[in-house]
C-alpha cells in the first residue's frame, strides 16, 4: 500500500496537469447505471418479461381470441390444449387465455400503482423520522407501529369499506397499508446512514438540512425502499385477489389474475387444477421478475458495480 | 500571522446525553465536563484521552457538530454556541474537520471530487467553472492524481482516502482544521506520510490544528500545546514537554507509562 501511495506522487505527473485535468471525461451516471443494469441478465429478461406482459395487456383487445366474460357453459373446464382454447376454459366455460391477457390490465396496474404511490410518501415519513429523530420521530415510528399491529388485510378491508368498492379505491386501500411497511425501511436505513461522518461532513462544510436529507442521504436510503418496493409488487396482486375475494375489489367476472386463481380454487380438488395453476404462474412470474428487477436497480445504483 | 492570540476558546463545556423515552427522559450520561482550554492561533493543540474519554465530543461540540449541554465556545471572537444557523453556516467555512474513518467520511454514491467540491461550491469560494481546476489543484497537493477525480470512495485505499479527506477539510481554505484520530486507522508507515503531509499544510497555510489522538507519540510529534482528559475531564493541560517530562496528574503518568518504548529506529 505504501508503495502505490508513494508511487501515485511520482508518477503524478504535474507538469502534464493540465492536460490531463482536461482529458477527463466526467464519466455520467444514467450511463453507469445503465451500463450495470444491462449486465445483470437477471434483470433485463425481468424486464422484458414484463414489457411483454404490459403490451399484451395493453393490446388486449386486438391479442385476446374470445371474450374474457363470455363463456361457453356446454365447454367448461375443458383442459389445456382444447383446439381453440390454447389454455383451457374455466369452470365458466371462459377462454383462459383471453382472461390472462385481459386481466394484466388490472393484476399489473394493482401491482405498480399502489406501490408507485406509497413510495415517496414513505420516503418522507421515514427520513423525516430517522433523521431528525427525537421525540417527535420516535412519535411518527410508533403510529406507524400501531398500524402494524392491524393484518394488512384487515386493514386494507376497513379501508376499502369505507371507500366503498372499485379498483381505485382497492388501490387506494392498499398503498395506504404499504406506507408503515416501507417507512419502517426508509426509516431504519436513515437512522443508520445518519451517524456516518459524511453527514458530518457536509453539515461541517456548510450544508442546511435539506442539503443533507436531499444530496447526502436519499440516494443511500433508496436502494432498499426500490428492493422492498419491487418485492411488494408481486404481493399486491395477491393482496387485491384477497380483497375481491372479501366482495371489495376487483367485482367478478372482471379477469383478475388473483380471481381467476381464487376461481380455480372451488374445482381444484375435483381435478381440474390449470384452471387455478395456469393464473397463479403468470403472478409468480411477474412477481419474480418485479423481484428481479429491484435487485437489478440495486445494483445499478450502487458504485461499486458501476465501475468494478 | 501573529503568533500567540487565542483562536479558539472552549470555556466550561459540558455534554450530558440523556436516552429519550418516550415518557421524558431516561438515565443521563455525561459525556464531558468542565472542559476550558484555549487553542492558539498558529499553533497545533493536543487532545489526549483513551476511546470513550469525550475528546470527540469535545472536537465535535468546537465545530458546533453537537450541540453542547452548556458552556462557552469561542471562534475568533465569535460565540458559535449562541450563533443562527446561518451565521453558523457561514463561520463553517474557517474550521474544518478531518475524520477517523475514512471509509465513512465519504458518501459511497457521490464520486470524490464532487465531495471536495462541494465546500467550495457552498461556500462560493471561486467562480463556477474554476471549481474543477481547483479540485484537481488540490487533489494534486496532497499527493494524489486529477483523473481519480471522478472515481467513487470505495476505489481508494485507506491512505488515499484521507488525503481526500484532507483535501476536503481543505477545500473551504480554513483557519482552524480538527483532526479527529487522522492516522489511526492507517498502518505505520502510511502514517508517517499523512503527518509529514499534515505538517507540511499548515506551515504554507498557517493553519491551526487540533489534534485529537489516544496516541502520546503523535502529540509529542506534532503538538506544541496538549490537553489530557479522563472520564470528561480534562485533568491536565500545558506545554507537550511539561506533561511528558513533568506530569502533574496519575492519570497522565498512567497514559505514559502504558507507552511501549518504541524501538530505536
Amino acid at each position: 500500500m505504501t508503495s502505490t501511495t508513494l508511487g501515485q506522487k511520482v508518477v503524478s505527473p504535474v507538469a502534464a496537469g493540465d492536460t490531463v485535468a482536461a482529458q477527463i471525461k466526467s464519466r455520467s451516471r444514467p450511463a453507469l447505471m445503465w451500463r450495470a443494469l444491462r449486465r445483470d441478465k437477471a434483470a433485463v429478461v425481468s424486464i422484458g418479461i414484463l414489457v411483454f406482459l404490459t403490451l399484451v395487456a395493453v393490446f388486449a383487445p386486438l391479442l385476446a381470441p374470445y371474450d374474457p366474460l363470455d363463456g361457453d357453459a356446454s365447454q367448461r373446464l375443458e383442459g389445456i390444449g382444447t383446439p381453440g382454447h390454447l389454455l383451457g376454459l374455466d369452470g365458466q366455460g371462459r377462454d383462459i387465455l383471453s382472461r390472462l391477457i385481459y386481466g394484466g390490465r388490472y393484476s399489473l396496474t394493482v401491482a405498480v400503482l399502489p406501490v408507485l404511490a406509497a413510495a415517496p410518501i414513505a420516503l418522507l415519513i421515514g427520513m423525516f423520522a430517522g433523521y431528525f429523530g427525537g421525540r417527535t420521530g420516535n412519535a411518527v415510528m410508533r403510529v406507524l407501529d400501531v398500524l402494524f399491529a392491524f393484518p394488512v388485510v384487515l386493514l386494507a378491508i376497513a379501508i376499502a369499506a369505507v371507500l366503498g368498492p372499485g379498483l381505485a379505491n382497492v388501490m387506494l386501500a392498499i398503498g395506504i397499508t404499504m406506507v408503515p411497511y416501507m417507512a419502517r425501511v426508509v426509516y431504519t436505513a436513515t437512522v443508520q446512514e445518519s451517524a456516518k461522518e459524511y453527514v458530518e461532513a457536509a453539515r461541517a462544510a456548510g450544508a442546511t438540512q435539506a442539503q443533507i436529507l436531499r444530496q447526502q442521504l436519499m440516494p443511500n436510503v433508496m436502494s432498499p425502499l426500490v428492493v422492498y418496493g419491487t418485492s411488494l409488487c408481486g404481493l399486491m396482486i395477491v393482496l387485491a385477489a384477497g380483497l375481491s375475494f372479501l366482495g371489495v375489489g376487483v367485482t367478478p367476472p372482471a379477469p383478475d389474475w388473483g380471481v381467476m386463481t381464487s376461481d380455480g380454487r372451488s374445482v381444484l380438488l375435483e381435478g381440474y387444477g390449470h384452471v387455478a395453476t395456469i393464473p397463479g404462474l403468470v403472478i409468480l412470474v411477474a412477481a419474480l421478475a418485479f423481484n428481479l428487477i429491484g435487485d437489478g436497480i440495486r445494483d445499478a445504483l450502487d458504485p461499486h458495480k458501476q465501475t468494478s | 500571522m501573529s503568533g500567540r492570540d487565542v483562536l479558539v476558546q472552549a470555556q466550561d463545556l459540558r455534554k450530558v446525553y440523556a436516552k429519550p423515552t418516550l415518557f421524558g427522559t431516561g438515565e443521563e450520561f455525561v459525556a464531558v465536563q468542565g472542559a476550558t482550554f484555549d487553542v492558539l492561533r498558529g499553533e497545533t493543540f493536543g487532545l489526549i484521552g483513551e476511546s470513550g474519554s469525550g475528546k470527540t465530543t469535545i472536537g465535535r461540540m468546537l465545530l458546533r457538530l453537537v450541540e453542547p449541554t452548556s458552556g462557552f465556545v469561542g471562534f475568533d471572537g465569535h460565540d458559535v454556541t449562541r450563533l443562527t444557523p446561518k451565521g453558523m453556516r457561514r463561520l463553517r467555512q474557517r474550521m474544518q474537520i478531518v475524520f477517523q474513518d475514512s471509509g465513512s467520511a465519504f458518501n459511497p454514491r457521490r464520486a470524490v471530487g464532487e465531495q471536495v467540491a462541494f465546500p467550495m461550491r457552498q461556500f462560493d469560494l471561486c467562480p463556477k467553472n474554476e471549481v474543477r481546476d481547483r479540485v484537481v489543484d488540490l487533489l494534486e497537493h496532497v499527493g494524489l492524481r486529477a483523473d481519480q477525480a471522478d472515481r467513487y470512495p470505495h476505489e481508494f485505499s485507506g491512505g488515499q482516502r484521507q488525503r481526500l479527506g484532507i483535501a476536503r477539510a481543505l477545500a473551504s481554505e480554513p483557519e482552524f482544521l480538527l483532526l479527529d484520530e487522522p492516522t489511526s486507522a492507517l498502518d505505520v508507515s502510511v502514517q508517517a506520510q499523512i503527518l509529514n503531509l499534515l505538517q507540511q499544510l499548515q506551515e504554507e497555510r498557517h493553519l491551526t490544528m487540533l489534534l485529537i489522538t489516544h496516541n502520546l507519540a503523535l502529540v509529542q510529534h506534532m503538538c506544541d500545546r496538549a490537553a489530557v482528559l479522563h472520564h470528561g475531564e480534562l485533568v491536565e493541560s500545558g506545554p507537550v514537554d511539561d506533561i511528558f517530562h513533568k506530569p502533574q496528574n496519575e492519570v497522565t503518568r498512567r497514559l505514559l507509562d502504558a507507552v511501549l518504548e518504541p524501538v530505536a529506529a
